[in-house]
């Protein structure tokens, strides 16, 4: 069973989305999301300051057997992006929902919230997925 | 690794095993009425022996012209191991096949292969070939696009010297795909691309530049200074080359780097076809391409790489595959590439038997034989250098009059004479593109000489007809 954390929002692409403190959102894939990949070689994120439209493909997880795009639960502009992943991509596999985080976004002021799962919608939705 | 085709029995077998009646069944789920039973304008087929008259009849009407044609493809001598070998049935196949388990001969000779062009590019890594130069070029633009990632817009900068059969497949392969080429033009003077032409686009967002070296008329661009300038400018530097005067020219993995930017092309193309394949219409030729290692994943193609089995023992196979077509589909780097295996044995095969110093032979031979060329054709009336810049081994002549009726006179004399350019660069007049390689005797030279000096008499005036 992977972990779903209780304090995190998620989508059906199985990314998870963090509120900060700041106001920026930050966002990395799941759990369940990296074991399904496998061993990751390669990570790319997005370069600081490029805008994005929820929903659009903004990063790549790499596995020796797939590369998978990662869409952006929320529209906005990026504030940081994780670099260690360039030379660490097993962060992504070993600490997800931590040290794993792909990228920071500094949302619209119209962007929803949303519509994100909570983590008992998100268990549901797995178990439904088999 | 041999190739079995299936027996009657083995193909009624496997139709029984899956349940299906015929082959047929297999395709039902395409609509019958997107099916057509005959094609239109294709006719029957015909027996190998039908098939071997009838091209041998056309081939005989082509003749065997003495060529001065290069533009793009160029005649080589070949030596006879090169496809006494390639031939082989252990080589001979219409597809490559890939498998670690079956293939590590055909594997270890695309990783060799890899290796000398990395060697004669001076790059990181390079892919197991693409179909030709000019789809090798397209490819190149759209990998720039996606590798220059401080580069918003999706602009290539992409000179007239560039092959213009280049530039129309580029444009094709990339229209789609919101790619917008921005033509720059040449230097009248020298049929290069300068820095003053540049000038208009300093400071403004191109995800690279393309560079043709040498350049379609035959001239050396000053690759230095246009890396250094591309780079300065955040753009990539693509670079179109001629593998066999990258013998006698600095590899375009050393280019610029002359005030301390980075040094050399990011991402290495072009026509393979000189390396051992002979020349006809349509191909089969290679394209080659080559990048640095942080661009790795963005290149599309094969790429075999060195590893170690289960049990330690050095071997080869497909590596970095989680970006291609099997994979990604939609999203993969390419979907219109493949490897052209047996040209690039053949490739290899002549860069083993020829090595660094017979490659270098061939080079300065046939920059030599240009020169040669250029000085005979120059001394009859009517007949100019257009250029005035350093030269591989082709040069842009002017004529005094219509370029196509001296061809065709040329032509009537069993000479091909050189490519017409009034098509495609009107502005140069009655502008001819030669070539002599190292095929070419002095008593050929002397041939072309004589001949279009009997085609092209002194007027009267002494200025020439017009």
């Amino acid at each position: 069973m992977s972990k779903i954390p209780g304090d995190l929002h998620y989508t059906r692409s199985h990314e998870w989305v963090r509120r900060l403190p700041s106001g920026q959102v930050e966002v990395g894939i799941t759990d369940h999301a990296q074991e399904a990949l496998g061993d990751l070689v390669f990570v790319e994120v997005p370069q600081v300051s490029r805008r994005l439209v929820a929903g659009e493909a903004c990063a790549v997880v790499e596995s020796v057997k797939a590369a998978s795009d990662v869409y952006s639960p929320v529209s906005g502009q990026i504030a940081a992006s994780n670099d260690d992943l360039a030379q660490r991509p097993e962060l992504l596999n070993s600490d997800p929902y931590g040290a794993g985080w792909l990228m920071r976004v500094v949302p619209d002021a119209s962007a929803a919230a949303g519509p994100w799962l909570t983590p008992a919608e998100y268990a549901q939705f797995l178990e439904e997925a088999g | 690794m041999p190739f079995i085709p299936h027996t009657a029995d083995d193909i009624a077998r496997m139709l029984q095993v899956i349940g299906a009646q015929s082959i047929d069944d297999l395709f039902d789920e395409i609509p019958s009425a997107l099916k057509t039973a005959a094609l239109p304008g294709v006719p029957p087929g015909l027996s190998e022996m039908e098939v071997a008259r009838l091209l041998t009849e056309r081939a005989l009407r082509d003749g065997r012209p003495l060529n001065f044609i290069g533009a793009g493809a160029y005649e080589h001598h070949i030596p006879a191991p090169v496809w006494a070998i390639a031939s082989r049935g252990e080589f001979y196949s219409a597809y490559t096949p890939y498998q670690s388990e079956a293939s590590q001969g055909t594997l270890q000779l695309i990783y060799e292969y890899q290796s000398m062009m990395c060697a004669l590019t001076a790059m990181e890594v390079s892919n197991a070939s693409l179909y030709d130069g000019a789809s090798a070029l397209a490819e190149a633009c759209l990998m720039a696009v996606r590798a220059n990632r401080g580069c918003e817009s999706r602009r290539i900068l992409l000179p007239r010297t560039v092959n213009p059969t280049y530039c129309q497949v580029a444009r094709n392969i990339t229209c789609n795909q919101q790619i917008e080429i921005e033509a720059v033009n040449f230097d009248r003077r020298e049929g290069r691309v300068t820095l003053r032409a540049l000038q208009a686009y300093e400071g403004q967002d191109f995800a690279a530049l393309v560079v043709q070296q040498p350049d379609f008329f035959g001239n050396l661009e000053e690759v230095d200074q246009l890396t250094d300038w591309a780079h300065a400018n955040k753009m990539l530097v693509i670079a179109v080359v001629n593998p066999t005067a990258l013998a006698l020219l600095k590899p375009p993995g050393e280019w610029g780097g002359l005030a301390g930017g980075t040094r050399g092309a990011d991402i290495v193309c072009g026509e393979g076809q000189p390396l051992g394949v002979s020349l006809a219409s349509g191909g089969p030729y290679f394209g080659f391409m080559a990048t640095r290692m942080p661009y790795v994943r963005q290149m599309p193609g094969r790429i075999v790489g060195g590893t170690l089995d289960i049990e330690g023992r050095p071997g080869f196979s497909l590596t970095l595959q989680a970006r291609e077509q099997h994979i990604r589909r939609s999203k993969a780097t390419s979907n219109i590439c493949t490897n052209q295996g047996l040209m690039v044995t053949a490739a290899t095969i002549y860069m083993a038997l020829l090595g660094a110093a017979g490659l270098k032979r061939v080079a300065a031979a046939s920059a030599q034989r240009t020169a040669e060329l250029v000085r005979a054709l120059c001394q009859i009336g009517g007949v100019s250098e257009v250029f005035d810049a350093p030269r591989f081994h082709e040069a842009v002549l002017k004529l005094d009059r219509p370029v196509a009726p001296v061809l065709a006179a040329l032509a009537e004399r069993g000479i091909s004479g050189g490519l017409d350019l009034c098509a495609s660069y009107p502005e140069l007049g009655h502008a001819l593109l030669v070539c002599a390689t190292e095929t070419k005797t002095d008593a050929d030279i002397d041939a072309y000489a004589r001949a279009l000096a009997d085609i092209m008499p002194p007027a009267r005036d002494g200025r020439g007809a017009i």
